[in-house]
């Protein structure tokens, strides 16, 4: 039996079609392809997509509740690509450069002449109660004044076909690795379709990340020893950690491979002897990264590391404290902090945010937390969160005694008609929701990933993308046609 | 390159070379059984012997029936010696060294594991051993091949291969000592038969049996056995081969003056030792002397590279 498209229902934006058999412009290829296939033949290429991901070992690793240990699992991969059409994203991509500049000119003045608070734009209490801010950061001048040298910004479209930043990763953003192998499974399942769209490559983006790190040395050394720093094997992104590391050239290191010697170097232990590392990519967070200066406890981290950063001998990135905007409070002052220091509207919208922290814009939030989704200021992963339409009575007043006891710690925002997108399921196509998470580079020049990382809620009706909560993801074409419906 | 990362892949190595030797044992193990005569059995407790796992067997099994025996070698996870703890082993290891191999030797030992996980039920049945075994070392052939062909000569090259050849010589010298024991009966009147079916075995476990017979053209017996599989240079088996192979390896490290200093130690012993009529009890404590210098060999790499 063919892909009938005729039953394809969604109530929100889909990414592909008007409606139900009408696609948009740019979509009629790809539509066309799916039609023509029976389902047979559809329910084989996932197989296939599948059994590539498992060949390969493209992976991430989970809590498995059953032997109480750490497994790694096949990435879940879904076969139809999104596609967004290039006119539409070169204006995305100058959003994006504007807010991550925008956002590491706020983070180098929180660590230096705090002018912005000065001058009443951001309040000094936010500041204050932050859990990303380190005081230990105060007065350093990373090069370039960048802090957050890799961001990944998670964007929605609304029903009103409009893209919305949802919040800004600015600590440790994974997913770049799944996005560029996504790219070689849907080569290997769709070869014809390239050949009708020709997406741009996105395989430009190891060579990217080197040369901003590189950049990052004190020296000037034509090959500088860069090393990717992991919490190891059982950390959910291992796979990206070895991937990068690899792609790049560097050395993948661990904090046991590393020490910091009496001259404030960084070396790592190699069967030669100690080799002095020039720049770091760090994948733990700050608060293990080094156990003079932050938790005592860590194992993952390198004694000394804050001070070698600090006496200028190695490049960190991100640099520690970089996370302080990567709030949720925080994040509903972006479009002031881009005004502020570039005198420039946003050219991406951040979605409407309820601060819990003003007096009336909690109380309106405890009034209608039936229709809102309420966030943690300091979670990532999905964890944490309220959806409003789809809880209980209980978890809502649960919700609301949390907020009261700790407004700070707390925003609101509407829930989002977020867009969907055609999705194998079983031997069928069904609607699915998405969002996007392009990556921004940040070093002497500001460099966004052609399109990004689209992760898919693979259950109906799910809004949870994260991949440890049954998520999985898509290809992502940028296009060079046009749009319309 | 990093220490840790050295580590992995030697240890990496080891557990490919374990995986593909167990499969080997248990298959010659498989013909011998079918060619001895009705009422003699060679037995399968002495594969048990031949991994030093005994404590860990009478744990788990009433008896060392054919069944058991099998089933704990090819897939039992209580068994850290089984083929299949051994490739999921290499494989983890391979896991976090994945930035400093090749990705195709990465997707290789991903793709075995898999193979051994799905199919290690199939392997302990007797109509699909052979075939399961044969893959398996096949795998392992081929993963050997792959790094020998397309990885590049640094440290990472000669770390598999010191892990490849020290656990080689630990095999080989594992297999002699079990098998050069109490596999018939000295008094029967077919021993002689017996004895040379016995040796066969053990040669064509290694695959050495047909370059034996080219090398040596005699009646296969126990000395001349013995002595190929200890000293034959040209035998890339033999224990000395091996201890030759990692010297090379080592020779091309800083700080190595330890480690050949124990390589040197225990080959010494090996050339030492008179086949001709030796006792089974010196025979013995001879292979104990070399396991021991193997043990030193590991230390000595350990202390200087891994640490």
């Amino acid at each position: 039996m063919a892909i009938d498209l005729t039953q394809y229902k969604t109530d929100f934006y889909d990414e592909m079609l008007a409606a139900a058999n009408r696609s948009r412009t740019f979509a009629k290829t790809i539509v066309q392809q799916l039609r023509s296939m029976d389902e047979d033949e559809l329910s084989l290429r996932q197989d296939a997509a599948d059994l590539a991901i498992k060949e390969m070992g493209i992976t991430f690793t989970v809590y498995n509740d059953e032997d109480g240990g750490m497994i790694d699992r096949s990435w879940p991969f879904d076969i139809v690509p999104r596609i967004i059409p290039k006119s539409e994203w070169d204006s995305i991509e100058a959003g994006l450069i504007q807010r991550v500049k925008a956002l590491n000119l706020f983070i180098n003045d929180l660590y230096n002449d705090q002018q912005i608070i000065k001058d009443g734009v951001f309040p000094k209490e936010v500041l204050k109660d932050s859990k990303n801010f380190r005081p230990q950061c105060v007065g350093v001048n990373p090069p370039n004044g960048v802090w957050a040298h890799i961001c990944g910004s998670d964007l929605v479209r609304d029903s009103d076909g409009v893209m919305y930043v949802l919040e800004d990763n600015l600590r440790v953003p994974s997913g770049v690795s799944y996005m560029l192998e996504n790219r070689l499974i849907t080569k290997r399942v769709f070869p014809e379709l390239f050949e009708s769209y020709a997406p741009l490559p996105v395989d430009d983006y190891p060579t990217q990340l080197y040369e901003m790190l590189a950049g990052l040395q004190s020296s000037n050394k034509k090959r500088p020893a860069i090393a990717v720093l992991t919490p190891g094997i059982y950390n959910s992104a291992y796979f990206e950690h070895a991937y990068l590391a690899l792609q790049m050239g560097a050395e993948l290191v661990q904090g046991s491979d590393l020490f910091v010697d009496k001259d404030d170097c960084v070396y790592m232990k190699t069967v030669a002897g100690p080799q002095r590392v020039d720049v770091i990519y760090r994948r733990i967070d700050d608060e293990f990264m080094d156990p003079e200066v932050f938790n005592k406890e860590s194992m993952l981290g390198v004694p000394g590391l804050m001070r070698a950063w600090k006496a200028g001998n190695v490049g960190l990135a991100n640099a520690p404290g970089a996370g302080v905007a990567d709030d949720k409070v925080v994040y509903a002052f972006v479009p002031e902090i881009i005004r502020y220091y570039l005198n420039e509207e946003p050219g991406i919208p951040n979605v409407p945010t309820y601060r819990c922290m003003y007096k009336d814009e909690k109380e309106y939030v405890l009034d209608n937390l039936d229709k809102l989704v309420v966030k943690p200021a300091n979670e990532s992963g999905g964890y944490g969160m309220l959806i409003g339409p789809n809880a209980t009575k209980a978890e809502r007043a649960t919700f609301a005694g949390l907020i009261k006891s700790n407004p700070r710690n707390y925003i609101a925002q509407p829930t989002l008609g977020i867009s969907t997108v055609p999705t194998v399921i079983g031997k069928k196509v069904e609607p699915r929701h998405v969002d996007l998470r392009p990556f921004i580079l940040s070093g002497r020049k500001t460099t966004v990933t052609t399109g990004g990382l689209t992760r898919v809620a693979l259950r109906k009706g799910s809004l949870v993308v994260n991949s440890s909560q049954g998520g999985g993801s898509k290809d992502t074409w940028i296009v060079d046609m046009e749009d319309g419906d | 390159m990093l220490s840790r990362v050295a580590e992995n892949i030697y240890w990496l190595a080891r557990y490919v070379e374990r995986a593909e030797n167990v499969a080997r044992l248990i298959k010659v193990n498989s013909q011998l059984v079918l060619d001895t005569p009705k009422g003699i059995t060679p037995g399968w407790e002495p594969l048990v012997n031949i991994t030093g796992l005994d404590e860990i067997f009478t744990d788990n099994y009433a008896d060392a029936s054919e069944r058991n025996v099998v089933k704990f070698l090819i897939e039992d996870n209580n068994n850290p010696s089984s083929i299949v703890s051994c490739l999921c082993y290499a494989r983890e290891n391979c896991r976090t060294v994945r930035e400093a191999l090749p990705r195709s030797a990465w997707e290789l030992l991903n793709e075995l594991n898999m193979f051994v996980q799905e199919n290690a039920r199939n392997g302990i049945t007797k109509k699909g051993r052979e075939d399961f075994l044969n893959d398996v070392i096949a795998g392992s052939q081929q993963f050997n091949g792959l790094i020998g062909s397309v990885l590049y000569r640094d440290e990472g090259y000669h770390f598999a291969r010191i892990g490849r050849n020290l656990e080689r010589s630990d095999m080989t010298t594992r297999i002699i000592d079990v098998r050069s024991t109490d596999l018939f009966d000295d008094d029967l009147i077919e021993s002689r038969t017996l004895d040379a079916l016995q040796w066969i075995s053990v040669l064509k476990s290694m695959s050495g049996y047909q370059s034996f017979r080219r090398q040596v053209q005699i009646r296969v017996s126990r000395a001349p056995v013995l002595d190929y599989l200890f000293t034959e240079m040209l035998f890339p088996r033999s224990v000395l081969h091996c201890l030759g192979s990692v010297e090379e390896s080592v020779a091309t490290f800083v700080n190595s003056k330890k480690t050949l200093a124990s390589i040197r130690k225990t080959a010494k012993i090996i050339s030492g030792i008179k086949t001709e009529n030796i006792p089974k009890s010196e025979l013995h404590e001879s292979i104990d002397e070399i396991q021991l210098g193997i043990t030193h060999i590991h230390q000595a790499l350990s202390e200087s590279y891994f640490l």
